[in-house]
């Protein structure tokens, strides 16, 4: 597990997780910045996620949905924040109706990623906020639909033999 | 699942709610024990007015709530709330754990020099 370091703080409904890789920080840079790899680890093997719009500049719209084993759809937008190849993207992420559309009734939560480099490993910071707890709420119910969680039921299938 | 149509002034109020120190402090402090207003003002070395408005915005967000004892105004950190959100960010840590495997998956494939494509039993 590459995983260092998890915070969790209830109280700011915010999650950052920090892990390292022993890649060079372009590469693990490639891999947030390029949507075909993106679309690699974006989405669990049960949803894959294809990314359909990709414009990762300040005010660029990306769009993308994730395919559910039954062929069926759930789709996905991000507003860029901030971008500064290698180190820093900042975006919001939210629902969007079947068009794609950006749905402005469902919860949106801001998800910022950092990379640094350190000597021949990349440290990577993700900080994950979520505006209130409804909006946390509603979106993991809909990540658990989407298969977000598919593989975590996986392990503890596992556990339990 | 709970459909919640959010407003902008309600995110509002939640971003202002926690964007300060002090209030996400209260928060913590007040997890075990009840705190009075005035108390707080103490250790916080600021006006009673001051803390009842920090505590009004908590109060707003659902992250506290208070009750009165006599003369004293009780403030106490609303724990189911906290509970709730602790509960989910366990989730989004799994989820995010997740991602990461593949991830690294994905940095590990490089060293190789041959490129597994997706194989069901990937070598050790």
């Amino acid at each position: 597990m590459t995983v260092t370091d998890v915070r969790k703080d209830p109280t700011a409904l915010t999650m950052e997780i920090v892990s390292e890789f022993s890649a060079p920080i372009d590469r693990v840079w490639q891999l947030l910045a390029d949507p075909r790899q993106l679309e690699r680890w974006w989405g669990p093997p049960t949803h894959p996620a294809t990314f359909t719009d990709f414009d990762l500049t300040p005010n660029g719209a990306v769009a993308y949905f994730m395919t559910g084993p039954d062929g069926e759809q759930y789709h996905g937008w991000w507003r860029v924040r901030a971008v500064e190849a290698p180190n820093l993207l900042e975006v919001q992420d939210g629902f969007a109706d079947d068009e794609g559309e950006p749905n402005p009734d469902l919860p949106v939560n801001v998800m910022r990623i950092d990379l640094a480099s350190e000597g021949s490993t990349t440290r990577m910071t993700i900080r994950s906020t979520f505006p209130t707890l409804d909006a946390m709420e509603q979106t993991l119910s809909m990540g658990a639909e989407e298969g977000m969680l598919a593989a975590l039921g996986q392990i503890d299938a596992i556990l339990a033999e | 699942m709970v459909v919640c149509t959010l407003t902008d002034e309600e995110v509002d109020r939640l971003f202002r709610a926690l964007a300060d120190r002090t209030r996400r402090d209260i928060v913590r402090g007040t997890m075990l024990d009840d705190a009075s207003v005035s108390a707080l003002a103490r250790s916080y070395d600021m006006s009673f007015a001051a803390v009842q408005k920090h505590v009004a915005v908590l109060e707003r967000a659902e992250l506290v709530v208070k009750r009165r004892s006599g003369r004293e105004q009780l403030v106490r950190c609303n724990v189911d709330t906290v509970r709730r959100a602790q509960q989910l960010l366990d989730q989004l840590e799994s989820i995010w754990r997740d991602r990461l495997d593949r991830f690294e998956q994905l940095l590990a494939e490089d060293r190789t020099t041959t490129t597994p494509l997706e194989t069901e039993n990937p070598t050790p």
